[in-house]
């Protein structure tokens, strides 16, 4: 037998050379404790780790509590065919949401203490829990994928049972967590610029969080449609990308009337990094969104890619605005993440990516995946207690 | 009964007591060279500043309702009785959210310790609970700051101002700012031009997050019925469409 070595390619080198540097910094945060490895200062005490890792990533993974609801509450089945890999991508996001918390905590050790530590006023106690609670509800709606794969019969049967109240918790915990994120600001009115400073936080984080589900639902789709050679469930895609464009719409709209009532534009004239960085995310939203109305754009599946991605950035932008660049004024301090706060959130990214494209390979998380053709047998299996009737 | 200090600018003479007290009741090391590093860190829990010719001091304003104690995820900030807001180290997970929403960024952090804690002052909560005085009242040799009954303090620096009304900027910092703290500062100038934040909120802090919080049961309840409910409507539709057989 000879032993297979995995091609050279510049993508597997850059992957490569990403996760070192990420081992190394790791090694370095171990060893030297945050501020060997953060640019964090007491003024500016959260960075790249929170702004990214913990505001984008659970953001990104909404995809999976969207279309849980769209799939199994509202009973839209045709969607059917991209539901697992939008809860194998939450799953997997709140999963390396965890692993950054375990970098950014100042006591790693310590992350089970919300737990069994009390403070119900704390909108970060409320995050630990929902977080906590959402990501074994995802395990548990990803775990059928693996008995399905070993045909294990009867502890499917198990899931299917709780699979309705599991969806509905999901689906309950994602809206108070989403939303939270954003109230995590609501307490620093003096320090967030008040081009990103509203009471209307919570909604507005929530709202933006479905849009960049269905962005990444659409996003993954593509990706993998060229990774695995499948055809692109493109008019699916299509009118999914009508919902988004409603979506943003409300979403900016809302932006707008919120900005009016607080008496916020004024600001928009004055020469500042805030205005042009509120400027670049606002635009990144804007621009898309239009676009999506033209039935043209939707069916052209490499302009409906470049939308998704401009939404996906515009949300980044917006996440990272409200973290970073919207509170350095107010704390008086400038922060630029330092190289190895980069390493990990790249490896993470990496990490993520690199574990999707294993887990789809091997597990059926494709409908057209060669390993179960037969309808009916996705009909039988799947947690979806609308087919089993 | 509820201690606090008072801080008389106008008395301070900025020789730097007070640090050299609150680092002995901490067991924090004291030189010349942190003596001169005029911010609050993880070894230097108050600090005087130097604004002109005048001084500043800067410590925990121990908040009536403070902000910190609110977000703590794990509740190891509390507001004592006593006055003084403490801290328990062994709760502490390290997420900062109390440096991100102190308006006063007071809490500091050990950023270089592998198993860091968070620090701040604690208003010297075992010496008061024994009767004593905070150590940087009782080392300060001028009467600026000073340490007592908070009711009888802000009564004091009332008196202050009214027998003296031209040696003071007419006003108490800490009476109505972020809904009244433990420490109050009585200055000649604006506040800002002594370097304390202005523009921080007349009403405590933690009310803003509450209110969103107090929802979560009603979104929880309202949010199952609905989506149960629609669960079962649309459940419902889906079996009357199959046993009518395919619809054309």
């Amino acid at each position: 037998m000879t032993l297979k070595l995995p091609k050279i390619t510049v993508w597997r080198v850059i992957f490569a050379v990403i996760l070192l540097s990420g081992l190394y910094a790791t090694y370095l945060r171990i060893m030297y404790g945050l501020g060997g490895a953060t640019n964090l200062t007491d003024k500016f005490p959260w960075g790249l780790w929170i702004g990214f890792d913990v505001l984008c990533g659970v953001g990104l993974a909404a995809g999976g509590f969207t279309l849980v609801a769209i799939v199994h509450i509202f009973n839209i089945e045709r969607y059917k065919p991209i539901l697992r890999p939008a809860i194998l991508t939450a799953f997997l996001g709140y999963s390396l949401v965890v692993v950054a918390l375990l970098y950014d905590l100042g006591r790693p050790d310590r992350i089970w203490h919300p737990l069994i530590m009390w403070n119900p006023h704390s909108v970060m106690f409320e995050v630990a829990w929902c977080v906590t609670l959402y990501t074994t509800v995802l395990f548990l709606e990803f775990i059928p994928v693996v008995f399905e794969k070993f045909g294990l019969h009867k502890p499917l049967e198990w899931i299917h049972n709780i699979s309705v109240p599991l969806m509905i918790a999901g689906v309950l915990l994602s809206t108070l967590h989403q939303s939270s994120l954003g109230s995590l600001y609501l307490i620093v009115p003096e320090k967030l610029y008040p081009l990103w400073y509203s009471p209307l936080l919570p909604l507005l984080f929530y709202i933006s969080a479905i849009a960049v589900g269905l962005s990444m639902t659409i996003f993954e789709s593509w990706h993998s449609s060229r990774a695995f050679g499948r055809a692109l469930e493109l008019s699916l895609l299509a009118s999914m990308a009508r919902v988004l464009a409603v979506l943003m719409s409300a979403y900016l709209w809302l932006r707008f009337l919120d900005m009016a009532r607080r008496g916020v534009f004024g600001l928009l004239l004055l020469n500042r990094t805030e205005t042009w960085l509120f400027a670049l995310e606002i635009a990144l939203m804007v621009v898309p969104t239009l676009l999506l109305y033209q039935r043209k754009v939707r069916m052209n599946p490499g302009a409906l890619y470049a939308c998704v991605v401009m939404i996906l950035f515009g949300f980044i932008a917006n996440r990272l605005n409200v973290a970073v660049t919207g509170m350095e004024a107010g704390s008086g301090a400038h922060y630029i993440p330092r190289w190895t706060e980069v390493a990990v959130t790249l490896s993470i990214v990496g990490a993520g990516f690199a574990i999707f494209r294993v887990v789809a390979e091997y597990f059926p998380i494709f409908e057209a995946h060669p390993n179960e053709q037969a309808p009916e047998k996705i009909a039988q299996t799947e947690a979806a207690p609308v087919a089993m009737a | 009964m509820s201690r606090a200090i008072l801080y008389d600018s106008t008395l301070c003479i900025g020789c730097k007591a007070c640090e050299g007290g609150c680092a002995e009741r901490w067991g924090l090391p004291y030189d010349d060279k942190i003596a001169a590093e005029e911010r609050l860190s993880a070894h230097k829990l108050t600090t005087i500043e130097t604004h002109g010719e005048r001084f500043s001091r800067r410590l925990c304003m121990h908040c009536a309702e403070p902000t910190c104690a609110s977000v703590c995820p794990v509740g190891a900030l509390q507001k004592t009785s006593l006055g003084p807001v403490v801290y328990d180290a062994e709760k502490c997970m390290g997420c900062r959210y109390c440096m991100q929403a102190c308006p006063f960024q007071v809490p500091t952090y050990e950023w270089n310790k592998r198993l860091p804690k968070m620090r701040k002052c604690d208003m010297c909560y075992e010496r008061q609970s024994q009767g004593k005085q905070t150590a940087c009242a009782e080392v300060c040799p001028t009467g600026a700051t000073k340490n007592g009954d908070r009711d009888q303090l802000l009564a004091e620096a009332r008196q202050r101002i009214a027998e003296k009304p031209g040696q003071y900027y007419g006003k108490i910092y800490g009476v109505k700012e972020v809904g009244g703290t433990s420490v109050f500062f009585l200055s000649a100038v604006p506040f800002d031009q002594i370097g304390l934040r202005t523009n921080v909120p007349q009403e405590g802090l933690p009310d803003l997050t509450w209110r969103v919080l107090d929802l979560t049961p009603d979104i929880v309840s309202t949010g199952s019925i609905l989506l149960g409910g629609i669960w079962w409507i649309t459940n419902r539709r889906g079996e009357v469409a199959k046993k009518e057989g395919p619809r054309k």
